[in-house]
């Protein structure tokens, strides 16, 4: 590595083509981590150094030119340096050019948010490349808004997508977004109905914060779009992103524009403040009340009868069925007070319940908030959940009928599926039931999904059993830690589970599960996962899993990411369910090619998480074969 | 050991319908027939005799709507009544009559009651709630011309308003209004020049009732929430918060003080009617008859003190009658 020193007219073509070949050959790092550096300190002040750099560069051959501008991106400190090292290099040189707008932006996705920001802030800082910006973010609004790579493109990649298109969209000057308005506006729309239809929560998150920023921008008076969803740090390291100003900011307009509105609200605020009096309450002064107080004439009653105002919830189950059947609003004080007091009242009286579970159950899908009641909807769940446990079979029958019906809403449906998940947890490991009671209410299936660890889990416990029971050999049986009870999950777990999956490939005119609606797919096919893990040592595990087989065999190759998470976790609960020989008596050929189809998604499935499930079930399965060999057969 | 509550001296039933504004006529030239008037929900006015405790006569002016404000002018031969159906009647009740002379188109459909103040013989001023929603009308009966109207400035927002009270610190000085409006703020008005003087906020939710005594410059308000606000007007004519008293039971429909300034009485969507003291707001009585919301609570007018009586309304369709603290 040599330097040019003094003001020498040499030939720097022969230095570029050692870089371009060495970068080509990838040391990149060693020769740019030294060269940078240098380079930057030297081109900064120096105008005969940035010549001398950009010469440099320019003349690196075509080969080596992707290498040594991909370094140079990475390793500049920020988008001023690079502009002085490279100049005007991706105007001037084609490859180059493909590099910067074309491949490190929509091809390759692995870059951090700094060489990000350098790299447009770059683009940003001179006149002449301004148009390659503006370009590269049409390209990148294109590809945000397509249906097609919304649905098939990694999320780390639609995040970065997304990333590149704020930092687009916080270097854009007001003449240039007035230009472009109308291209924002429409890819907008488009992009966020794409991303609103994900069943991903993080793909829609990223379809609303960008949505917000991109409106905010184009709409600066007037309403803008707002959404709500949960902010995390993703969101916020996202909307960071808009607000950064370049540095070396040519426009001057806009801090004053901040500063205008900041004045503008100050005279406003002593305005309203001049007729207002805050409620400071002026403490009597009590000793310097020198008169008499004739009130010591009034003796006060007395007032211990004076108490809140309770209202009673009735105590038998037909009577809170009348109130909550009950017309009009005549006692909403009471249908509150029934609605709190119902899931207890129906557990301390399971014998009136099961008279009139069907007809509860009925009420209770149909039941809509009258009044405000905190945490309505939990309160409705667990008051379900209740009926459905006390009566399992006829309950159960009655759900899932009315999940294949018409004229039910989809939250309504997906309402069935979760009241089903809980009330097959409580029913098979009644023990856990004050555990699990609040992690379960909101999304069970996230919880639930087995592992390979907790098929280690398993194994401690049993092993916990063992030694307990080994050591109060002498002394009897003893109490276990955990009283045992018989499985109430297994005289039910196939009505659960067959009525289900029985007729999802039958459209309804309202309901479409191979259809539209993917989303309540995708939920079924989760809650089936669970139902399979649940249903371990039940008489009816075999068929169950049998059916379950088939039924992801039919659906493998669904575009929805959701539903393939979920159809992997059907396999995963299978291969921890099923006893071990059962399912290599029943299932070898289906097994084979399920593991062959394990394979194939391991490797090539556009989504992350698909990728590790398919994982965890090759392994299960490896893990289930060493098992078989270690039993002598 | 304090004494348990004493019961309702009597209790008038025969409504049959929630029973919304009460108005006593038990003084003046003609004290011997005491008289207790009532508005109901079916609307009917219901004239009771207080001797036999039965109803002398019902008046049906208002098209079978809610009357829910009754008050007379200078004696029982002249009524005032005010309507959902957007009216309020003046009656000649004299000689046994029972004709409406004259009525108002108020167009409001709000519940704000109106409130009359007499300002010279045969003169009433009449704040009234108008059709545009944030403002108070004035007029001037019997002639009804409208004296003013008070409009809060644009962008105040305080929404509906709820009551009023009309007062003058005496006879011929100006008269002034107070009003209790929905974003729980109290507002005192100049009636003559027609502009706001002061504004309090006194309640998070709707100021439901309010009274004043002008003696002491003190006023109590209610709202739907727990808590009663006390607030006074010092010499510069602006509100203050005096103190704040919190209720066991949320929820106030009216209050009144009683005409000697010693007590006041709270009618509570919790069935209950509470009785303070007015001084330094002591809790004095609980009086729990009622089993639904009371919806007005009335003192009477009697000039024998201790003949004086506490009437109250409520949905439950009786109106219950106390004798309490009539002795000092």
């Amino acid at each position: 590595v040599c330097f040019m020193s003094g003001g020498l007219d040499c030939s720097i073509t022969f230095v570029s083509h050692i870089l371009g070949k060495v970068c080509v050959h990838g040391r990149q790092k060693e020769i740019l981590g030294v060269l940078v550096p240098r380079l930057t300190d030297l081109t900064k002040s120096d105008c005969i150094w940035q010549r001398i750099c950009w010469r440099l560069v320019e003349c690196v051959p075509d080969r080596g030119m992707e290498a040594v501008v991909l370094g140079f991106v990475q390793r500049a400190s920020g988008a001023d340096t690079l502009s002085r090292l490279l100049g005007n290099l991706v105007v001037k040189n084609k490859k180059a050019q493909f590099v910067v707008t074309q491949k490190m932006l929509l091809l390759q996705y692995g870059h951090t948010t700094t060489v990000l920001q350098n790299l447009l802030g770059y683009l940003s800082l001179d006149s002449l490349r301004r148009t390659l910006l503006l370009r590269v973010l049409q390209e990148l609004l294109e590809t945000w808004s397509s249906s097609s790579a919304v649905k098939h493109s990694p999320a780390e990649q639609q995040l970065y997508i997304s990333k590149a298109i704020l930092i687009c969209l916080s270097h854009l000057k007001e003449p240039e977004i007035e230009s472009c308005r109308q291209v924002l506006l429409t890819s907008m729309m488009e992009g966020v109905k794409c991303h609103l239809d994900s069943s991903l929560p993080q793909l829609r998150r990223l379809g609303m914060v960008v949505a917000e920023s991109i409106s905010l921008k184009i709409n600066t008076e007037g309403p803008i779009l707002k959404f709500e969803y949960k902010e995390d740090d993703e969101t916020r390291e996202l909307k960071s992103l808009v607000v950064q100003t370049p540095p070396f900011c040519v426009v001057p307009s806009l801090p004053d524009d901040e500063s205008e509105k900041a004045g503008a609200v100050l005279p406003l605020v002593p305005e309203s403040n001049e007729k207002l009096h805050s409620a400071v309450p002026v403490m009597p002064d009590e000793e310097l009340d020198a008169e008499l107080d004739s009130d010591d004439d009034l003796i006060p009653y007395d007032m211990s009868e004076d108490k809140e105002l309770k209202i009673k919830a009735p105590v038998y189950i037909r009577d809170c069925i009348e109130v909550l059947t009950g017309s009009g609003s005549e006692d909403v004080d009471k249908w509150e007070a029934t609605v709190k007091a119902l899931e207890s009242l129906v557990r301390k009286n399971p014998a009136a319940t099961r008279e009139v579970s069907v007809e509860l159950a009925k009420i209770l899908l149909h039941l809509e908030e009258k009044t405000c009641i905190e945490g309505f909807v939990e309160l409705r769940q667990r008051a379900q959940v209740a009926v459905l446990t006390t009566d399992p079979i006829p309950v159960v029958e009655y759900l899932t009928s009315q999940f294949y019906s018409v004229n039910y809403s989809l939250h309504q449906r997906m309402d069935i599926l979760d009241v089903l998940v809980l009330a097959a947890q409580e029913l098979s490991c009644p023990k856990f039931h004050g555990k699990t009671n609040h992690s379960g209410a909101q999304k069970p299936c996230m919880q639930l999904l087995p592992g390979s660890d907790s098929s280690k889990d398993w194994r401690k416990i049993v092993d916990e059993r063992i030694k307990s029971k080994t050591r109060r050999f002498d002394m009897g049986q003893s109490h276990v830690e955990v009283a045992s009870c018989p499985n109430k999950f297994n005289a039910v777990a196939g009505h659960f589970f067959f009525p289900l999956i029985q007729r999802f490939d039958r459209p309804l005119t309202t309901f479409d599960l191979l259809g539209e609606d993917h989303l309540v797919l995708g939920r079924l096919v989760h809650t089936l996962a669970i139902l399979m893990y649940l249903a371990v040592n039940t008489v009816a595990v075999t068929a169950m899993g049998k059916a379950l087989l088939e039924f992801v065999w039919a659906l493998r190759f669904h575009t929805d990411s959701y539903v393939r998470q979920g159809l992997l976790s059907c396999v995963s609960s299978l291969l921890l369910s099923v006893p071990a020989e059962w399912i290599l008596a029943d299932m070898t050929e289906e097994l084979l090619e399920t593991q062959s189809w394990l394979g194939d998604v391991m490797e090539k499935d556009p989504d992350g998480d698909c990728r590790r499930l398919a994982l965890q079930n090759l392994l299960l399965m490896e893990n289930l074969k060493k098992k078989l060999e270690a039993v002598p057969s | 050991m304090a004494l348990p509550p004493p019961d309702p001296q009597f209790v008038l039933r025969g409504t049959s319908a929630a029973v919304h504004t009460l108005h006593f006529s038990c003084g003046g030239p003609n004290p011997d027939i005491p008289l207790l008037f009532s508005g109901s929900e079916n609307g009917f006015i219901h004239v009771w005799n207080l001797k036999t405790h039965r109803v002398d006569t019902a008046l049906d002016g208002h098209g079978r709507k809610s009357v829910y404000c009754v008050e007379t002018m200078g004696g029982k031969d002249r009524l005032l009544s005010q309507g959902r159906d957007q009216r309020i009647c003046l009656w000649d009740l004299a000689e046994g009559r029972t004709s409406v002379t004259d009525s108002v188109f108020t167009e409001h459909v709000g519940f704000c009651r109106c409130s009359l103040l007499k300002v010279a013989q045969g003169r009433w001023l009449m704040a009234m709630a108008a059709r545009s929603l944030e403002e108070v009308q004035i007029l001037e009966l019997p002639s009804k011309t409208s004296v003013c109207t008070l409009k809060p400035e644009v962008g105040a927002k305080l929404g509906m308003p709820m009551c009023l009270k009309l007062w003058q610190l005496s006879c011929g000085s100006q008269p002034v209004l107070l009003a209790g409006y929905e974003d729980g703020s109290v507002v005192l008005w100049n009636v003559s020049m027609g502009k706001a003087l002061s504004q309090l906020i006194c309640h998070q939710e709707p100021v439901m009732s309010l009274d004043f005594d002008s003696e002491k410059a003190k006023g109590i308000s209610g709202s739907s929430e727990k808590v009663l606000s006390i607030w006074s007007l010092n010499e510069q004519q602006n509100l203050q918060v005096y103190k704040t008293h919190k209720l066991v039971n949320a929820g106030i429909s009216d209050i009144t003080i009683r005409p000697d300034k010693k007590i006041l009485a709270t009618a509570g969507w919790d069935h209950r009617i509470r009785i303070f003291g007015w001084k330094k707001l002591k809790p004095l009585a609980v009086l729990d008859y009622h089993t639904a919301t009371v919806h007005c609570v009335s003192f009477s007018d009697h000039s024998n003190p201790w003949e004086r009586l506490l009437a109250a309304g409520s949905k439950d369709q009786r109106i219950s009658v106390w004798s309490i603290y009539a002795q000092t």
